[in-house]
């Protein structure tokens, strides 16, 4: 019954969506103040709410196990822990469409239902949009994915979920990923409404902005959540590798980031109007592409899921429809954009074209490496592209990117003189030289690792120079929030560059009471016994672990999963202030002895502290941008009621 | 169940090596004596794909056939060959799916030709957009 | 050219369409192809199926004699399946030369009492030397080997009956 309730929510959702696309479409054209077109809004708002319902209705049967629900049989258990058969309504490529067009739909809802700053003729437009989106995809669901499908007669017992997704990491991840790219989505709808109704100014940019933002700051969560579960569930120490699907991913964060600094120019001073309204559509097709490459199983990556070609070209003909009449209306209507103000070389435009330019270099780097193979496999080739291909051609244009970022955020709008900047732009070179001189020297950390150690170094002071001659108690919230974001970008680039300079491998056959090296640790295997877990059952190492005097337990674990079948190697993980000691139970070597394989990565966790404080920093963006434009409409209204008073008394 | 579960471990742990379950090379998983020799070889590991996996390195997979060709790297580079041998002997059997660094050939050229084109593209946007010095 | 600028992004989105429409029709291909075709088998010398058996070395193959190089291991499941296959070559007078991966003696004769010995001779690869020599990345694999010890053919995964006769006729070109 409840299964029935969301595939029916499901469907009045569509025509919800249909309503909206065409009251929506009605209301774009000039002129029009009819009845239909008023349902507009109203339309988005229930079709949020009615979309919450059928995501409800799967959790539920997920909840309490429904094993009638085809989805519920394939991808549950009864056994599971409670918050996994949950999450499980989203582990899955039906559920997590579904997700997906939730949070579009409550997203509309609030735009539809909050957003007062644009015309009538604007916000339909973008409503209209939006709905056009949400069909495409409610339609997917529908027509080639319904997760509310019954299996008659019903299963008998679940077939569980991957036990490597059984984790509290990666039942977050998924939601906020698709939260970063819904958020674009909005960005997108923006856009489109700009082009249609040819409104590509400042006002634009204000109310994109906070969606630009949340949307950025969810992806940087998301990848940072995926990155850190890579890194400890997979059970190899790396925490990217540049596969296709974490290249998914990153690409949309890419345009993000570039987007949300045009915009911040186009807010604060009408330039670069053709280059965010481009920008929005690329950052918008980043996502989908992504989605396409994860979902249609053109691309073989570790991280896979839900491969088959037909929902493969259902997504390629909404990529298709979206993007390229996306594409399509730019090439028509930017041309005819009024172009932007002017501005110097050396000014805080400036220093963000510059940030943009390679910002979207790099995006375009990342692009061909993921699309590459697609491409050689049409001939006929299969070629391999990782690490050592991205890591330096990547850092060809972020290293000039973050030298710029040194300075950039200190120049003045419009025009500026380096002159006026010559002593922190004396301090920055100070530290690049001693830092490159010292690892040079004193250490044998690569190349690249070198610059990122001595740049990180750098920009951890720089990001703090914009508060040169201000009042501390004057600063605005959002310059806050961009010296936190740029302060984090400096503390998430040294973990970096330190993992990759520093990090010590050991790996060795040991019996109980055998006394290891890493790095500053002595590290002793006690024994290796049998434990069970709820679901699983282990093989755990007992690891005495011990530095200066201070010692600790290590249990690394071999765990052996039973519904679904599954072997994974759980890493026992000591964080200290100054790094991480990362502890593998491998196979039996024989003669008692076990394999283990231990890692003493110095300063890794800062990857991950980083990129919360950049979200962070992104947050407190949002609320600075949101305080301001409500504090200057209170200005604009307070000003406006004066001037009618005035008219009044002077009419009297 | 857990008894099961526990059952089938002491099983696994019975069979050390069996069939493939473990690569059972004498250098699959265990590090050379001469620490350079072996950050060598473990810098060649970390960019060879292992053909038994998705996106993964034959240093971060457990397949046997990965710890089979560390042993291959291993040793050859114990025998005094250098990383490039190595990676060309493994390219001369495999082609270039074998290799995370693609090298310069008639089927990657591209992937460097284009950040070129790339830079020079980037160059001329800046150039154009902020030669002109605002007025 | 303000114009071409325009169009360039929908430009570059229809060629990564195309790409990715074509590649959405075609069969997805796992397989990875070893690149020895043409090229001489590695030089190896491997102990035979059991500890007494002779050794097998590659010196014994540039004989003149064509022959079919098996790579297979008991531990594999479709190795078993492709058995009755490789027996109907024996039967047609095709040499086939046997590489047992990661093998211990006990199982090998297990396997040809319950399945067939189709071999001419077994070499036991415990390190899969000449597997990764061969540009082999799975099991079962099959290649053709002229008499000048060239490698001339790659069959890849078991081999099923409708495939006896492209590997017999690799087999009967390399003579």
């Amino acid at each position: 019954m409840i299964a029935e309730l969301g595939l029916a929510a499901l469907w009045l959702a569509a025509g919800l969506c249909v309503l909206q696309l065409f009251a929506g479409v009605l209301g774009a054209r000039a002129g029009d103040d009819g009845v239909v077109s008023a349902l507009t809004r109203p339309a988005a708002i229930v079709q949020g709410l009615v979309l919450l319902v059928s995501f409800a209705c799967l959790l539920r049967v997920f909840a309490v196990t429904d094993l009638s629900v085809a989805l519920v049989a394939a991808n549950s258990h009864a056994d599971k822990p409670l918050i996994y058969r949950i999450s499980g309504a989203w582990g899955n490529h039906e559920g997590s469409m579904l997700l997906w067009v939730t949070i579009l739909g409550l997203c509309s809802a609030l735009v539809a239902a909050f957003e007062r700053r644009m015309d009538d003729r604007f916000m339909k437009s973008m409503l209209a949009a939006q709905a056009f989106i949400g069909l495409g995809f409610i339609a997917f669901l529908l027509f080639s994915s319904n997760p509310f499908a019954r299996l008659n007669p019903p299963a008998d017992f679940g077939a569980g979920l991957n036990p490597l997704l059984q984790d509290i990491g990666l039942a977050l991840h998924p939601p906020t990923l698709y939260l970063g790219y819904v958020g674009l989505s909005v960005a997108f709808s923006f856009v489109v409404a700009g082009l249609v109704t040819r409104q590509a100014g400042p006002e634009l940019a204000r109310v994109m902005r906070p969606w630009v933002l949340a949307a950025w700051i969810a992806l940087t969560l998301g990848i940072a959540a995926g990155s850190y579960w890579a890194y400890y569930e997979l059970g190899w120490g790396g925490w990217w590798f540049w596969d296709p699907v974490e290249n998914a991913s990153l690409m949309p964060w890419l345009a993000a980031t570039a987007l949300l600094h045009s915009v911040g120019v186009l807010a604060a001073r009408d330039a670069l109007r053709t280059w965010t309204i481009m920008l929005g559509v690329v950052a918008f097709s980043m996502s989908m592409v992504g989605t396409f490459l994860v979902r249609s199983g053109i691309l073989t990556s570790v991280h896979a899921f839900a491969v088959d070609p037909e929902r493969g070209g259902f997504i390629l003909a909404l990529l298709a429809l979206y993007v390229g009449g996306a594409f399509a209306l730019f090439a028509l209507r930017a041309g005819a954009l009024a172009e932007g103000k002017r501005f110097a070389t050396i000014s805080r435009e400036g220093a963000l074209v510059f940030n943009n330019v390679m910002l979207s270099a790099i995006l375009a780097v990342v692009l061909l490496g993921t699309l590459y193979p697609l491409l050689a496999e049409a001939f006929g080739t299969r070629v391999s592209i990782g690490p050592p291909y991205y890591n330096p051609v990547t850092a060809v244009f972020a290293v000039p990117m973050l030298l710029v970022l040194l300075v950039g955020p200190m120049l003045r709008w419009k025009r500026d003189k380096l002159s006026r900047v010559r002593v922190p732009v004396a301090l920055c070179v100070a530290i690049l030289a001693a830092g490159l001189t010292v690892l040079v020297f004193f250490t044998e950390a690569g190349v690249l690792s070198t610059i990122g150690l001595a740049l990180a170094a750098a920009l951890a002071l720089a990001s703090w120079f914009p508060l040169r001659g201000r009042k501390l108690r004057r600063v605005p919230l959002a310059l806050w929030g961009s010296m936190l974001a740029h302060f984090g970008i400096a503390v998430s680039l040294f973990g970096m560059a330190s993992e990759s300079a520093f990090s010590i491998e050991r790996l060795v056959a040991v019996e109980a009471g055998d006394v290891v090296e890493v790095g500053p640790f002595t590290a002793s295997l006690r024994a290796v016994e049998p434990v069970a877990g709820p679901n699983w059952s282990a093989l755990q190492g007992d690891i005495l672990v011990s530095r200066g005097g201070s010692e600790t337990v290590l249990q690394p674990q071999a765990r052996y999963f039973t519904e679904p079948a599954q072997n994974t190697s759980e890493a026992a993980l000591l964080t200290r202030w100054d790094g991480q000691l990362y502890a593998i139970l491998g196979d039996a070597a024989g003669e008692g002895r076990w394999q283990l394989r231990l890692w003493w990565k110095p300063f890794v966790t800062l990857i991950w502290y980083g990129a919360l404080l950049i979200a962070l920093g992104g947050l407190l963006s949002i609320f600075g941008h949101l305080r301001g434009s409500a504090r200057s409409r209170k200005i604009r209204e307070e000003v406006a009621r004066r001037r009618a008073e005035k008219e009044r008394r002077a009419r009297a | 169940m857990i008894a099961t579960g526990l059952a089938a471990i002491a099983l696994a742990v019975a069979a050390p090596g069996a069939g493939q379950a473990v690569s059972s090379a004498p250098l699959a998983n265990t590090q050379l004596a001469d620490p350079q020799a072996e950050a060598q070889a473990q810098d060649l590991m970390e960019e060879l794909r292992c053909l038994t996996c998705q996106s993964q390195s034959i240093a971060d997979s457990n397949a046997p056939m990965a710890g089979d060709m560390r042993h291959q790297v291993r040793s050859r580079i114990a025998a005094g060959e250098s990383p490039e041998e190595v990676r060309a002997w493994l390219v001369e059997r495999y082609g270039d799916y074998i290799t995370y660094r693609p090298g310069i050939g008639s089927a990657t050229w591209p992937l460097y030709a284009l950040p070129i084109l790339f830079l020079l593209i980037a160059l001329v946007v800046l150039v154009r957009r902020l030669g002109r010095n605002g007025e | 050219m303000k114009r071409l600028w325009l169009i360039l992004p929908l430009a570059l989105f229809a060629v990564f369409l195309g790409v990715a429409g074509y590649q959405l029709t075609q069969p997805k291909d796992e397989f990875v192809r070893s690149t020895m075709i043409g090229k001489p088998l590695p030089a190896f010398d491997l102990p035979g199926a059991t500890d007494e058996a002779p050794r097998v070395a590659s010196a014994s193959f540039a004989d003149g004699q064509p022959r079919l190089l098996n790579v297979w291991a008991t531990w594999c499941v479709p190795c078993i399946a492709e058995a009755p296959q490789l027996e109907e070559l024996a039967e047609r007078g095709v040499p086939i030369v046997g590489v047992a991966i990661r093998d211990e003696p006990e199982a090998i004769a297990r396997f040809l009492e319950n399945y067939g010995n189709p071999y001419e001779v077994i070499a036991r690869d415990d390190i899969a030397e000449l597997q990764l020599g061969l540009g082999s990345s799975g099991i079962p694999e099959t290649f053709v080997v002229d008499g000048d010890g060239i490698i001339r053919y790659q069959h890849i995964g078991d081999i099923r009956a409708d495939d006896v006769d492209e590997i017999y006729a690799a087999w009967e070109d390399a003579r």
